[in-house]
């Protein structure tokens, strides 16, 4: 218990950077899962290719903004 | 670039990388192998100590807001740098002192006191103490004192918006001199293109024939924050819409235009929503008035959290170079070419954030606005359905 709450700087730091470590994993596979739809519906009608990119653009900001809460968070864990 | 030629730069760089940290690792042996020089390892001492590389310090510098505007500092040997900043007007409210104006550079170098804190000296009663995100004004009796001073912040904030005024004026003066017959020049067709891809995108699909009265609210929103994250961009450009308080108010500039013209139909879904069992009610009653809050306040960290974390990430990147350098010269050097690499994809990627990320506060501002303003469906009208992105 003691060594626990000397080394707790420590250890929130650690915990933060494997909390942004998770939140990016969830960027990665979030906006990977966009990008495949995405190209997937590009390959079937080529001529919308405009509109599904803006779109996954749009979406791709959208899952990046959750990523960046967890990071966010993580800045925190180690600041505070 | 041909693929060989490609090929032939990937082996230079990472060869010099490499190159370099063996010469590193050479240079280290040879030192230790060689104790018999403690005059000039004294003299190495102290001038290491001094220009010790706190990247933390540098990189939350750049990030927080100050009371002068920092550009560079030059540094010297075996002294104190030269800090080159523009000073900026302090305002405080002192409860009993009233009001006290003056400029920042009165305030002087800020050094660690007894504490451990940096703080500065003196001056009129007032002192700046600065910690590790930001830095406060406190009064040296301790009085709760209210800071209305004119920051970095509050600077290019201002910077923006007189360019703002500038532009949108002189393409507006073109607009009423010449009206709609003439045909765009200059500036107009780029402004004319943003217009109207905010009007047909974001305004009409998701307000519906009542566009017109939130288009000017929505095209400032966007606007305002596309040149302010552009202005943060530039070197020495401060942090402006990095800074939760200003993504703070913005959200509740939204949330306000949301809640006053919000309508009865609104409510009433939001209080009592149709189709559900009555057992249910009260839980999903509690998720929707809970959801009325988060919106704005996930319009708020999305801003900030994506504008600041790619300022840090451009400045942690160059600072890889210096933690390398403090190791060994020869190291930082031949690292320059990789971190300078990954820094200007890193801005490419800024500046593209910062456009969509302007074009998402705006479009869900635009969507929160429909969805409080919507009519409810009577049965033999046609009405246009809204895109409604589910949060």
């Amino acid at each position: 218990m003691n060594i626990m709450l000397v080394a707790s700087g420590s250890v929130a730091a650690a915990g933060g950077a494997i909390g942004a470590g998770i939140a990016a994993l969830g960027a990665g596979v979030g906006i990977g899962q966009i990008g495949k739809g995405a190209v997937e519906a590009i390959a079937r009608q080529p001529e919308a290719m405009g509109d599904i990119r803006a779109n996954m653009i749009l979406m791709a900001a959208f899952v990046e903004g959750v990523a960046l809460f967890g990071v966010i968070v993580s800045l925190l864990a180690i600041v505070l | 670039m041909s693929y060989k030629r490609l090929v032939s730069l990937l082996v230079l760089t990472f060869g010099l990388f490499g190159a370099s940290f063996f010469a590193a690792a050479q240079g280290e042996g040879n030192k230790s192998n060689t104790p018999n020089e403690p005059a000039t390892a004294a003299e190495a001492k102290p001038v290491k100590e001094e220009h010790k590389l706190d990247v933390a310090k540098v990189i939350f510098g750049h990030i927080a807001d100050a009371h002068e505007w920092h550009l560079f500092s030059i540094k010297h040997e075996g002294g104190e740098d030269t800090h080159v900043s523009i000073p900026l007007p302090v305002i405080v409210y002192h409860p009993t002192n009233g009001f006290s104006m003056f400029s920042s550079s009165n305030f002087g170098e800020a050094h660690k006191n007894a504490a451990g804190l940096e703080v500065t000296e003196s001056y009129k009663g007032y002192h700046i103490e600065k910690g590790m995100m930001k830095e406060h004004i406190i009064a040296d009796d301790g009085a709760k004192i209210y800071d209305l001073s004119i920051t970095k912040n509050i600077t290019s904030m201002i910077i923006s918006v007189v360019i703002l005024l500038w532009v949108m004026l002189s393409v507006g003066k073109k607009y009423s001199k010449n009206g709609a017959m003439k045909a765009p020049s200059g500036f107009q067709n780029f402004l004319e293109v943003v217009v109207i891809f905010i009007r047909d995108e974001v305004a009409k699909p998701c307000l519906g024939s009542k566009y017109k009265t939130y288009l000017p609210l929505l095209l400032t929103v966007f606007f305002f924050i596309w040149i302010n994250n552009l202005l943060g961009l530039l070197p020495g450009g401060a942090n402006f819409t990095g800074n939760i308080a200003v993504t703070a108010c913005l959200a509740i500039l939204s949330f306000i235009v949301m809640m006053a013209k919000s309508r009865k139909h609104f409510w009433s879904h939001l209080l009592n929503p149709p189709g559900v069992p009555g057992w249910m009610k009260p839980m999903l009653v509690l998720i929707e008035v809970a959801s009325l809050f988060i919106k704005p306040m996930a319009l708020m960290i999305r801003l900030f959290a994506n504008i600041m974390a790619g300022h840090i990430v451009i400045l942690a990147l160059i600072s890889i170079v210096f933690i390398f350098a403090a190791i060994n010269t020869t190291v930082g050097a031949g690292f320059v070419p990789v971190s300078l690499a990954f820094t200007i994809f890193m801005f490419f990627l800024e500046l593209l954030v910062g456009a969509i990320q302007a074009f998402i506060f705006a479009n869900l501002t635009a969507v929160f606005i429909g969805q409080a303003i919507e009519e409810p469906h009577d049965a033999h009208h046609e009405h246009e359905h809204n895109i409604d992105i589910v949060m």
